[in-house]
């Protein structure tokens, strides 16, 4: 199964990416998926989630895994 | 316990006496109960805010506010928890969030009152772009909420 990436707030509109699929790949981490997306190194205060729960970088996916990027939240 | 994304505009006041009025607390069990309602200003780093629209990811953020309620149940014995957010476009004066705690006593209750609005805060995946004067703008971060 393929990795589904969604991205969100400013970091949508900056990549116009809203969702995308990526091919998986054995030992890949969230910053992988980060680099297959945009060939650039994650920038200083972007933010991930694997399966809706925040993850480093360094993460191991799986295959059929949701990956999320966002800036900083501003809710509440 | 009771954890709602709201793309409607809220009482927060008659959610809160409905919820208790609905039969999720029985009356006498508890003798405190402490409210955060946080509403939207018409102001924002000097500039005039006209409307906003509030922005989350589905799935994540209604798990995140049921962990975060859920520990802090836990960790503070509350009796019972209510949590709202808004999301979609928002304007001046409509209440945001909604977070009450009910407790035995009052220190339980303002102590996890304060505590699941600064989680919430800090964490739920929630993103704000306001309509100023001078363009659409994303806020690019929360104020701090520690006390001083």
């Amino acid at each position: 199964m393929p990795i589904s990436v969604k991205c969100f707030a400013s970091l949508r509109e900056k990549l116009g990416i809203d969702e995308v699929i990526v091919p998986y790949e054995s030992k890949m981490t969230v910053q992988d998926v980060w680099c297959y997306m945009t060939k650039q190194t994650p920038p200083e205060n972007l933010l991930c989630a694997r399966n809706h729960e925040y993850v480093d970088f360094t993460e191991t996916i799986n295959d059929g895994d949701e990956i999320a990027f966002f800036p900083p939240v501003t809710g509440g | 316990m009771k954890i709602e994304i709201r793309p409607e505009p809220y009482d927060p006041w008659h959610e809160i006496s409905a919820y208790q009025l609905d039969g999720a607390l029985s009356p006498g069990s508890f003798g405190a109960c402490a409210v955060f309602v946080g509403t939207m200003r018409d102001f924002n780093d000097g500039s005039d805010v006209s409307s906003m629209v509030l922005e989350h990811y589905e799935g994540m953020t209604q798990r995140q506010l049921f962990d975060l309620a859920q520990l802090s149940l836990t960790e503070h014995g509350l009796l019972d928890v209510l949590i709202l957010h808004r999301v979609g476009k928002i304007s001046p004066n409509d209440p945001i969030v909604l977070v009450a705690a009910w407790s035995a006593h009052r220190a339980a209750a303002f102590d996890a009152c304060r505590e699941m609005m600064e989680m919430l805060k800090s964490r739920a995946t929630f993103w704000k772009k306001e309509a100023r004067s001078d363009g659409d703008h994303w806020v690019s971060q929360n104020t701090p909420g520690e006390l001083t």
